[in-house]
């Protein structure tokens, strides 16, 4: 009988700690893994698109604001690359080119991004221009 | 007197060979000739070189492409994972 009893939760505590766990699943990746404000209203304008070589590039001049920003990513871009090529037996350029072929097909409809002929495309209802390698 | 004016007169020389000076010239046109001949073989052999040369390039290119494209199939599920793992910077 006591035994069971301290098993049970008061309705208090739990509620407590599921808000606690809401807290924590709500403020841990929106951190880590949502884009920055800045750079996601750069890319749904158009300022920021991909670029076929796995990073990210202005289809038009940029204020020295959002260049900082987009400069900023590009070298955290460019070191995951390194460290995910090194475990893959595979060069920075291979697995970064591999990373821009991806990154453009998950563009949606509006975004820019850069066709192998190095020309800036806006992003339609369909497939876009890739390099003939890319899967 | 009569007979000197009915025939041709002889032209004035004007020319090395003409004057009996003959070693000057007789040596320049030699070498101009041999100048020409080794121009003339010149260019035949280069046009040899160029007809053996062309149908070994486009081989060393697609070999390039087919290694290339087998390393980015080989990355592609790996860099799939990366990009859904770093949503910030993607």
């Amino acid at each position: 009988m006591k035994a069971r009893s301290n098993t049970k939760h008061s309705p208090l505590t739990l509620g407590a700690g599921a808000l606690a766990l809401a807290l924590l699943t709500a403020t841990a990746p929106a951190s880590a893994q949502s884009r920055d404000p800045a750079y996601a209203a750069a890319r749904a304008s158009g300022q920021v698109g991909e670029k076929t070589d796995g990073y990210l590039g202005f289809p038009t001049a940029p204020s020295a604001e959002l260049r900082h920003v987009i400069e900023d990513l590009n070298i955290k871009r460019k070191a995951v690359y390194a460290q995910k090529a090194q475990a893959n037996n595979a060069t920075v350029e291979e697995y970064a080119f591999t990373s821009g072929c991806l990154a453009i097909a998950r563009t949606v409809a509006g975004e820019k991004y850069q066709a192998p002929d190095g020309s800036w495309q806006t992003r339609g209802a369909g497939a876009p221009l890739r390099d003939s390698r890319c899967p | 007197m009569n007979s000197l004016q009915l025939t041709n007169r002889a032209r004035i020389a004007t020319t090395l060979p003409m004057q009996g000076k003959q070693s000057g010239p007789d040596r320049s046109t030699w070498r101009a000739k041999a100048a020409l001949g080794v121009l003339a073989g010149g260019a035949v052999a280069l046009g040899g070189c160029v007809s053996v040369n062309a149908p070994d390039k486009p081989i060393v290119i697609e070999l390039n492409i087919n290694i290339k494209q087998e390393v980015i199939y080989r990355l592609a599920a790996d860099a799939g994972n990366t990009i859904d793992e770093n949503k910030d910077i993607f």
